[in-house]
């Protein structure tokens, strides 16, 4: 609902936007083919409902395009489905027809006879205008579509009665009998329904009862609206495609029923038409839907037939002297009948018209209308063409119609030719000229000027149209930029004959934030209606500005070019710690060998004294455990030069400990020997 | 004089080298051992001077754990000598085991 609603106010926005101008309508176009593709096809090839297969499947057909290969397979397999069971609502079953009928999934003789019982039950039980419509048009579908029904309606006259009730004075209808709403939209439900009444009577219906009708249509044409561009609309609470594509397909089904014929007021029609081309290319597939419907039953009505007038291009160019061309073609964009085009008027921008009355040519090959010849005085600028068209009335089988003028906004562009153009510096109070120089716009010049703050700048240009009428461009501005990047823009007035710009340094030093040095003089010269604007860079002028006082401004900061920014930065050399200097290998292992001297000596020197183990135990058992005990030092020793050399803190502990308990135990079985013998020495 | 400055140091070298000889077996283990630790201390200070002091921790690990296990071992010959009268009532333990035990687990 938030995405309808959304559409809804964009599309009001557009329309609103377009209100504004003379704007020129375009028939449908390969644009509106190539947006219906992304519109209507699925991605999975499958459609939610019937109701929303049932239109984009009408929608492609009407535009031209052929998927109904890719998308029938889950789409009739759905249709089968709805037509087979015997509970379908109405509803599903008026567009499982209409799909039918598009993808042709049954057909010939194999008639639904359950869907017919069920239709025509429906007809006649009908209170709500909804239910009327389903079962009517849903009658209509089948005798359209299987060939061997004789399908009539029981009571015609009863129904078209009882649908007419709904209708209220004012041209709106109502959805029911209990409930007072009327709405527009309702209004083309009930003039379709009441055409397939119409169409299937089994005998003609009295013609009172249409003559009713048909004022009720011209009263709801009353209610019509209007934009300014000369578009009209219906609205309604369902928004204003759908209400108008709603009334303008009652309307076309009903004129068909009918045999009389029904006249509508002709500007109208091509109105309704330009709304809808108006609307462009819709995103929402509901209006789109309803922009393309509307358009294909205004294309092929029984009332009128509208043209649209368009041009491929609006804007004509004095240079290349190529013709104007304008396209009459149907709103879908079709060939329209014999028929000629006229310029009326072309008004240029003061209102006065330059051409008046003159025949378009013909070009049959590609269709086209066209102008090739404009007289002396066209001039560059904006113009108003107003064409009219001159139908050949007689000749055709349908009623066409078109508008009565359409306006179209055309631009004429030029080479404007520019003379006369210098620049000087001046002496400030006597005006004389101290250096000037001519200069050559199309060229890049390289005038180089010099001046100081108390004298002045002045450029000078002419600029004229082809015609030799004075010019004044949209844009003419000249540009000082220093050295370091500040620039400044300053507009280059138009007056009487020629442009000028007068630059008074002693005014402007300040704004000039004090900055002397070299500035680079550009201008830049620009319009609409000319083809050789231009950018000129024209030179140099070395500026003497006086020294910047404190309380003066500061430049503004350019920004710094992006790339040294994020450009690669320095390499970073890191400094490590310088490790130490340690001493030459030899030398240390020279002083290990110092080292274990002493221990030699040692050893030496215990041998000397006369060391023994004598009191080495020599029982087994005690021999045994002295043996472990000094074993068990002996590998606590190991131990530590292992921890020395290679093992880690933990490891060492965790050995230590193990072999230290080891030891505690040999170590005091060790002594209580030894004390046992001692003992035994005392006693002995 | 020279000559009899050096007779003198000759005489008192030998009377003490024959004093020396004099002290028990024990005594003279201990002894060795203690020249043997200090001496070891003294290449490190060596050492040490020659190349400077990194890294400072070994150093001092080596020489330090080699002074202190002399130390330890001139307390137990203290503790030891039956001619040291003076020290017999400081001993915690009387006995020689027990001084011998308190040196083992002091290194």
């Amino acid at each position: 609902m938030m995405a309808r609603g959304l559409a809804r106010f964009l599309v009001s926005l557009l329309l609103v936007a377009i209100c504004n101008a003379a704007s020129v309508s375009q028939p449908i176009s390969d644009s509106h083919r190539s947006a219906a593709l992304d519109v209507f096809v699925p991605l999975d090839g499958s459609y939610k409902s019937l109701e929303e297969a049932y239109e984009a499947l009408r929608s492609l057909e009407i535009l031209g395009i052929d998927k109904k290969s890719d998308l029938s397979s889950g789409t009739c397999e759905n249709v089968v489905k709805v037509l087979g069971s015997p509970s379908s609502a109405l509803k599903d079953v008026f567009y499982a027809l209409s799909v039918n009928g598009i993808l042709k999934c049954k057909s010939g003789d194999d008639v639904p006879k359950d869907v017919v019982s069920k239709l025509q039950a429906g007809a006649k039980d009908a209170k709500l205008l909804l239910d009327f419509y389903y079962s009517i048009r849903g009658l209509v579908l089948v005798k359209e579509q299987f060939s061997g029904t004789d399908l009539t309606l029981g009571d015609a006259e009863a129904i078209f009665r009882s649908v007419k009730a709904l209708s209220q004075s004012d041209g709106r209808w109502r959805y029911s009998s209990n409930n007072a709403e009327s709405s527009t939209f309702a209004a083309g439900l009930a003039f379709e329904t009441l055409a397939g009444v119409i169409s299937l009577a089994p005998s003609e219906i009295d013609q009172s009862l249409i003559q009713t009708v048909k004022t009720g249509i011209l009263k709801l044409f009353d209610s019509l609206r209007k934009y300014d561009d000369g578009t009209f609309y219906f609205d309604g609470s369902e928004g204003p495609i759908s209400t108008t594509a709603s009334v303008i397909r009652g309307l076309t089904s009903f004129a068909a029923s009918e045999s009389t014929g029904l006249n509508l007021p002709g500007d109208k029609i091509v109105g309704l038409a330009k709304f809808f081309l108006g609307v462009g290319i819709p995103g929402d597939a509901k209006d789109f839907f309803n922009q393309i419907d509307a358009l294909a039953s205004l294309e092929d009505n029984r009332f009128s037939v509208p043209l649209i007038l368009s041009l491929p291009s609006t804007v004509i160019s004095l240079t290349k002297k190529e013709p104007l061309k304008v396209k009459v073609s149907t709103v879908l964009g079709s060939k329209a009948p014999a028929l000629g085009v006229k310029l009326a008027q072309a008004l240029n921008s003061k209102g006065s018209s330059v051409i008046n009355n003159q025949e378009l040519k013909f070009d049959a090959d590609s269709a086209t209308y066209f102008l090739d010849s404009f007289p002396k005085n066209f001039d560059v600028g904006k113009y108003t063409f107003v064409f009219e068209i001159l139908l050949d009335e007689s000749a055709n089988e349908k009623a066409y119609i078109t508008e009565a003028q359409t306006k179209v906004p055309i631009a004429a562009t030029g080479a404007i030719s520019i003379e006369n153009a210098e620049i000087a510096v001046l002496d400030s109070d006597v005006g004389s000229v101290e250096s000037q120089k001519k200069l050559d716009l199309t060229k890049d010049g390289g005038v180089s000027l010099s001046a100081n703050h108390l004298q002045k700048l002045r450029l000078s240009f002419q600029l004229t149209t082809p015609l030799g009428l004075v010019f004044k461009p949209h844009q003419a501005f000249l540009k000082l930029k220093h050295e370091s990047q500040v620039e400044h823009i300053f507009l280059v007035k138009t007056s009487g004959k020629k442009a000028e710009l007068v630059l008074d340094f002693l005014g402007l030093v300040e704004k000039l934030y004090y900055l002397s040095g070299k500035y680079e003089i550009q201008l830049t010269i620009g319009d609409a209606s000319m083809e050789n604007s231009l950018l000129s860079n024209i030179g140099h002028i070395e500026l003497d500005l006086p020294e910047r006082p404190e309380k003066a401004p500061l430049p503004p900061l350019q920004p710094t070019d992006p790339y040294s920014r994020y450009g690669p930065k320095a390499e970073i050399s890191h400094i490590f710690r310088i490790p130490e200097k340690l001493p030459a290998k030899q030398l240390s292992l020279i002083f290990l060998g110092l080292i274990v001297l002493p221990f030699i000596a040692f050893l030496i020197g215990l041998t000397r004294l006369g060391v023994n183990i004598k009191s080495f135990p020599s029982s087994v058992g005690a021999a045994t455990s002295a043996l472990l005990f000094h074993g068990g030092i002996g590998a606590v020793l190991l131990l530590y030069v292992l921890f020395w050399l290679k093992l880690d803190l933990f490891t060492t502990l965790k050995a230590l400990s193990l072999l230290g308990v080891f030891l505690l135990f040999v170590g005091h079985r060790t002594l209580s020997n030894l004390a046992a013998a001692s003992n035994k020495l005392k006693s002995a | 004089m020279v000559k009899s400055t050096s007779k003198d140091a000759q005489d008192l070298f030998r009377s003490l080298h024959s004093a020396y000889s004099a002290t028990p077996t024990n005594l003279k283990i201990i002894d060795l051992y203690v020249v043997f630790a200090v001496f070891t201390a003294l290449i490190q200070v060596a050492y040490m001077a020659l190349v400077g002091s990194f890294p400072f921790n070994s150093f001092l690990s080596g020489v330090l754990s080699c002074v202190g296990t002399a130390v330890l071992a001139v307390c137990l010959r203290i503790q030891v000598n039956k001619e040291n009268k003076e020290f017999k009532h400081k001993t915690v333990v009387t006995n020689l085991r027990g001084i011998v035990a308190m040196f083992v687990i002091a290194v």
